[in-house]
């Protein structure tokens, strides 16, 4: 009887062990266990990504369809390489596409959000999408202000 | 010297603590199925030498043979196999604290037998039933008076009816009924099974009624050896006031010091 | 001067004799094919001493450092305006650090002491000498089984400790100051990465694990068989791996999150 109460409190731990694991998964990191959708590689060059990461999210319309996987430092034009990683399922994204670096909120995070062009071709694995838009840096944009004013 | 089959040799051996030999160059045999004592003043190595004996504790230099195997040179394994076929008795009795007096004693047959349950239930309450304890199975170690755990301890040492058996004072702490019990039981082990004994005691009366060799041992040295009458007869004085207990003589009975005069002046 | 140097040459083979030793008594315990049959019973045994035992200790610690990460980050975030960002705040701070280092110096506190003193006492009361002389290896017997319950029990605690942990934040931030539910876990869930921060932690608490018991059943297994010599291994176990927790934390942090 006691050793059956030991045995017992054991099989609890080791299972609610496993239990707060699967918590941790998929209520606190939001993982999803449907397969991961394949996905393809795009890239873009920036002249300036002001604290974008590489997990950072891609976006359309704020709709999220994949994420930042690395960021590197193009050694020719000195600008930033960008590469992502896009969800199979949007395949609908024309080679005129522009992607911008956008902030959540004031002080929040930085993600790439993607506006579709018009073109009939659409971008492939490994493309390049040639339209962007940097991030705002507002000491940069303070001093445009402070220029314009002193001008006055 | 005896020429029965010699189980335990041990030849020109040297131990030390620091500085201090406690066994230099010894020469000690034990002879197969024959109670052999060992007997000295209390801190000579006594249990030293059975821990030697064990394979616990290694030589400085010399040799200890156990079945003809030296037991300093043996690996890992070979020396728990060896062991095996060894019971000993510790001092201090050595109960595993959070095993109950039953498991104790079904400790050694567990490991070694593959016996079903039932068997093993048997056989320990027969050993426990043999140093009158049958009663106190289901206890606990720190439930037991200090004698009667040495009792568990030594139904513990001869659950596998080991070849050979090593007592670290089985009759202390016991009253007169219950050494009488233990001196009862080594004896019976010895004679029905042919069991090797080595028993360290200083129970003079009680060792000597059943040894069949009695080393005495001090200084790191055998004082002397032989059977029990020839000791009693002997005129070595040492051995003389040892088995006489008499507290002046050669024999010193104090931790070697400076002498008093010195110290309290 | 010299005297000095040779103190410092002294420490330094002292060091290495001990740290020697000690991975010599564990390669002796650990490696060998275990018979499950007698090896199983010993673990769960283990298992209920070392981890079960020390479920209450993690679980109210977890909680009020869950409470305490979510009510400091509410009246941080608040002067910005974020304070929706509380839910990550208190997630990252436990997955990545809080959580493995406390649980594994509490760990330490409550059941690496506990082995050292249990198997110091074995010791000194002849336990392991006689077991030794039944033929049976106490290295096998009695470390092996408790190594290995501190190394699966730490991860299990650590585990329960983010969750019961950001449960606690979360009561704080949501239910008593009133941080929007919906944005509190989605901020959570969109920064929290299972592979980079849940399991980068999880693998601190391994490491953890296996050093914190590893130094507890050592310190226990070579300690002088006095009561003193227990005490003061008991103690040693506690500092020790308290330094060892907080110095590897420091290296694994570094190896995992800094980009070098
Ligand atoms: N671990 C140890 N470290 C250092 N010295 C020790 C140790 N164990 C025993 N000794 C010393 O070895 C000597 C012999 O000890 P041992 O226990 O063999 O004596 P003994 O003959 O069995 O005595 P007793 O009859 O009192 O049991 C003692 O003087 C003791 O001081
Ligand atoms: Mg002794």
């Amino acid at each position: 009887m006691k050793v059956r109460t030991l045995e017992l409190s054991v099989g609890v731990l080791m299972l609610a062990g496993i239990a707060a694991l699967l918590v941790l998964a998929v209520k606190v990191s939001g993982l999803t266990f449907a397969a991961s959708e394949p996905t393809y590689k795009v890239y873009a060059r920036f002249d300036n990504i002001g604290g974008l990461t590489s997990r950072s999210k891609v976006t359309i319309a704020g709709v999220p369809i994949g994420r930042v996987t690395s960021i590197q430092l193009d050694p020719k034009d000195f600008r930033a390489k960008v590469e992502m990683q896009i969800n199979q399922s949007v395949n609908y994204l024309s080679t005129d596409s522009s992607a911008m670096i956008l902030t959540s909120g004031l002080l929040g995070e930085k993600y790439i959000g993607i506006q579709v062009g018009a073109d009939d071709t659409m971008l492939k694995d490994g493309d390049i999408i040639e339209y962007t838009q940097s991030a705002l840096v507002l000491e940069d944009l303070i001093g445009k202000f402070l220029s314009s004013q002193t001008k006055k | 010297m005896v020429s029965d089959n010699v189980i335990v040799r041990v030849r020109d051996m040297s131990f030390y603590r620091g500085e201090r030999a406690i066994y230099d160059e010894v020469n000690i045999d034990i002879p197969q199925g024959k109670i052999t004592a060992i007997m000295g003043p209390s801190g000579t190595g006594k249990t030293t030498l059975l821990r030697l004996i064990g394979g616990q504790l290694r030589p400085d230099a010399g040799v200890i043979e156990v079945a003809g195997k030296n037991i300093a040179r043996m690996s890992r394994k070979e020396l728990f196999a060896v062991r095996s076929r060894m019971g000993m008795l510790f001092q201090s009795g050595a109960l595993f604290s959070d095993l109950s007096v039953f498991e104790n004693v079904a400790f050694p047959l567990r490991v070694h037998t593959q016996l079903p349950e039932d068997m093993i239930s048997d056989l320990v309450l027969l050993k426990l039933q043999a140093v009158g304890l049958r009663g106190a199975a289901e206890l606990m170690p720190a439930e037991l008076s200090g004698g009667m755990a040495r009792r568990v301890a030594l139904a513990r040492a001869i659950a596998l009816d080991p070849d050979i058996v090593m007592y670290d004072e089985p009759f202390a702490g016991q009253d007169p009924i219950a050494m009488g019990v233990v001196v009862q039981l080594i004896s019976k082990l010895n004679k029905a099974l042919g069991h090797t004994a080595i028993i360290v005691s200083h129970d003079i009366q009680e060792t000597f009624s059943i040894a069949d060799y009695v080393y005495v041992v001090a200084d790191g040295q055998v004082l002397a050896r032989g059977t029990p009458e020839e000791l009693q007869a002997t005129d070595q004085m040492q051995v003389k006031q040892f088995i006489q207990g008499l507290p002046d003589g050669p024999v010193p009975f104090h931790y070697p010091a400076m002498s008093v005069a010195e110290q309290f002046s | 001067m010299l005297d000095w140097v040779a103190g410092v040459g002294r420490s330094t083979l002292n060091i290495f004799t001990v740290l020697g030793r000690s991975g010599l008594t564990m390669y002796q315990a650990l490696v060998a094919v275990p018979d499950w049959r007698v090896q199983f019973p010993l673990l769960v045994r283990q298992l209920y001493f070392v981890g079960v035992l020390s479920v209450i200790i993690i679980v109210v610690s977890a909680l009020f450092i869950g409470m305490v990460l979510g009510l400091q980050g509410y009246t941080i975030l608040v002067d910005y305006g974020s304070e929706q960002a509380v839910g990550q705040m208190v997630a990252l701070t436990l997955t990545r650090e809080l959580a493995p280092v406390v649980a594994a110096l509490l760990f330490a506190g409550r059941a690496g002491s506990a082995l050292t003193a249990e198997i110091g006492l074995m010791k000194a009361t002849e336990q392991l000498a006689s077991m030794e002389m039944i033929g049976v290896d106490p290295l096998r017997r009695i470390i092996a089984p408790r190594f290995w319950a501190g190394f699966i029990s730490l991860p299990v605690l650590v585990a329960i400790f983010n969750v019961v942990g950001i449960w606690g934040g979360s009561l704080v931030s949501v239910d008593w100051l009133g941080v929007d539910s919906g944005s509190f876990w989605a901020n959570m869930q969109n920064s929290v990465d299972f592979a980079d921060d849940v399991i980068n932690g999880m693998i601190k608490a391994v490491v953890f694990g296996a050093v914190v018991t590893w130094i507890a059943v050592f310190q226990g297994y070579d300690l002088v068989p006095t009561s003193e010599g227990i005490s003061k291994a008991t103690t040693r176990t506690v500092v020790y791996s308290s330094l060892a927790v907080l110095g590897l934390d420091f290296v694994l942090t570094a190896l995992m999150f800094g980009d070098f």
